[in-house]
C-alpha cells in the first residue's frame, strides 16, 4: 500500500531536474514526449492551404521583338549617313548569319582542293624528316611541288653469260 | 446569388474558350480564353469521346509556349487582353510551342523592356535626364548610360534633344528607365539623334509593318534619294533628307502608306521616281 502511493508522484514533480536521476527510461521518454507536444502546441502557424508550385509552360513576354523579326530601327540609304549604313548592315545581318555560315562551311574548301593540298603536304613534311642522303630523292616537279621519287631498290643483277 | 453568377460566368467562359490553333489569323477579343494545343485534348470541345487516338499522349513533351503582347497568362489559362488578329510563330529550336501574340492596332505606347524608342529630353536634373517617350510617365536616363561617358566626361545632351535608346526597366509598377548603350557598352546607333530632320507620330502597327523584314516600302523609299530614317517602337519616326522638300515628301509617303494597297503604293513610287 505504501509502495503504491510512493510511485504516484505528480508529473510536475517528476519533471524537476533532481528527480530525473532516479527515473527509469520509459517514464523519461514519456515525459520528454509530453514536453515536446506542449512546445509544438505553443508555436503559432498560419492556417493556409499548401502552396503548390505548378510547372508552368506559358511564358509571358510583352515585346514584339521576339514575335516579329523586326529590323533595326536606324536606317540610311544611298550614302546619306555612312556610319548608320554600316551599322544597319551589321545589325540586320545578325538574323541571317546562321544561314550564311552553314553555307560558307560547305563552300570554303572543297574535297578535291583538300585532297590536292594534302598531297603536296606529304612531300613537304616528308622532306623535313628525311636524312641528308635521302633528300636528293625528293625532287621538285614542274609545278614546284615536292614529291618523293619512288626509290628503286637495287638488286643484284645477274651477269649474263 | 454570387455563386450563380460565378457559375454562369464559368459556363460562358467554357463556351468561348477556343483552340488557339483554329483561330490563327482571326480576330480575337479581350476576355476571350484560348486553349493551347497541349490543353486541347484534355478539355477541348468534343471531350473524351471524340478525342483523336494518340500513340504517345502521355509521354509527349510539353513545349514552353510564349505568349506575346495582347495575351496574358492566368494560371494555366491563356487570356486575350487586346483585340486584333491572333498570330503564331513556329518555334525556332526543336522544343517549345512557339510564340502566340495579338497583332493589334493602337496609338498609345506602353513601355516594354528591350524596345528601341525615340524620346525627347524634357528635363535635366542632376544625374538623370527625363525623357518623354509617349508612355504614361517620362522615362529616366542616366548620364552615365552613354557610350564613353564617365563621371568627369558628361555627354552633351540638352533639353529638347531627340534620343534613340532602349528600355532596360519597364514594368507597370516602376518608372521606365532608358539607356543608350548595349550590353557591351557600345552605342550601336543609340544616343542623341543628329540635328534637323523631322519627327512625326504614326500608329504602332505601322512601325511594325515598316520594320518587317519583307517590307517593300522601305526598299522602295531607299531608292528615291539619299535619306536617313529612325524608327522608334513608340510610334515616332524621324526622317531627314538633303532638302526640306524631300524630307516632307518622305514623311508624307510613310504616313500615307499605312492604308494603301500594294498596287497603290507601286503607283506612287513609280510617280515619284519619274519626278
Amino acid at each position: 500500500m505504501a509502495a503504491e502511493r510512493k510511485t504516484k508522484l505528480s508529473k510536475n514533480l517528476l519533471r524537476m531536474k533532481f528527480m530525473q536521476r532516479g527515473l527509469d527510461s520509459e517514464t523519461k521518454k514519456q515525459l520528454e514526449e509530453e514536453e515536446k507536444k506542449i512546445i509544438s502546441e505553443e508555436h503559432w502557424y498560419l492556417d493556409l492551404p499548401e502552396l503548390k508550385e505548378k510547372e508552368c509552360f506559358i511564358i509571358e513576354e510583352q515585346s514584339f521583338l521576339l514575335c516579329e523579326d523586326l529590323l533595326y530601327g536606324r536606317m540610311s540609304f544611298r550614302g546619306f549617313n555612312p556610319e548608320v549604313e554600316k551599322l544597319m548592315l551589321q545589325m540586320n545581318a545578325k538574323n541571317k548569319v546562321e544561314e550564311v555560315e552553314s553555307e560558307a562551311v560547305e563552300l570554303d574548301v572543297s574535297d578535291e582542293e583538300m585532297a590536292r593540298r594534302y598531297e603536296t603536304l606529304v612531300g613537304t613534311i616528308g622532306k623535313k624528316f628525311a636524312k641528308k642522303r635521302d633528300r636528293a630523292n625528293y625532287e621538285e616537279d614542274e609545278n614546284g611541288h615536292i614529291k618523293p621519287t619512288v626509290k628503286v631498290k637495287k638488286m643484284f643483277l645477274k651477269p649474263q653469260d | 446569388m454570387a455563386e450563380a453568377v460565378g457559375v454562369a460566368a464559368e459556363s460562358l467562359a467554357g463556351d468561348r474558350a477556343r483552340a488557339a490553333r483554329t483561330v490563327l489569323d482571326q480576330v480575337v477579343l479581350p476576355g476571350e480564353e484560348l486553349l493551347l494545343p497541349e490543353q486541347e485534348d484534355a478539355e477541348g470541345p468534343g471531350g473524351a469521346g471524340e478525342r483523336p487516338l494518340r500513340l504517345n499522349a502521355g509521354t509527349r513533351s510539353r513545349g514552353r509556349v510564349v505568349c506575346g503582347p495582347g495575351l496574358r497568362r492566368c494560371g494555366d489559362r491563356l487570356l486575350v487582353t487586346k483585340c486584333g488578329r491572333l498570330r503564331h510563330k513556329e518555334p525556332g529550336g526543336s522544343s517549345g510551342g512557339g510564340v502566340y501574340w495579338v497583332d493589334s492596332q493602337q496609338k498609345r505606347y506602353v513601355p516594354v523592356k528591350g524596345d528601341h524608342v525615340i524620346g525627347i529630353v524634357t528635363a535635366k536634373s542632376g544625374d538623370i535626364f527625363k525623357v518623354d517617350v509617349g508612355g504614361s510617365e517620362p522615362a529616366s536616363l542616366s548620364y552615365l548610360a552613354f557610350e564613353g561617358a564617365t563621371k568627369r566626361n558628361r555627354p552633351n545632351v540638352q533639353v529638347g534633344d531627340l534620343i534613340y535608346g532602349q528600355f532596360v526597366v519597364a514594368n507597370k509598377d516602376m518608372e521606365p528607365e532608358m539607356v543608350c548603350i548595349d550590353s557591351c557598352g557600345r552605342a550601336s546607333g543609340m544616343g542623341v539623334i543628329g540635328q534637323d530632320g523631322l519627327l512625326f507620330k504614326v500608329t504602332l502597327g505601322l512601325i511594325r509593318k515598316l520594320l518587317a523584314p519583307d517590307c517593300e516600302i522601305l526598299q522602295e523609299v531607299g531608292k528615291l534619294y539619299p535619306l536617313e530614317i529612325v524608327f522608334g517602337m513608340n510610334g515616332r519616326i524621324w526622317v531627314k533628307a538633303k532638302t526640306i522638300q524631300q524630307t516632307l515628301i518622305l514623311a508624307n509617303i510613310l504616313e500615307a502608306c499605312e492604308h494603301m494597297t500594294a498596287d497603290q503604293r507601286k503607283q506612287i513610287f513609280s510617280r515619284l521616281a519619274e519626278s
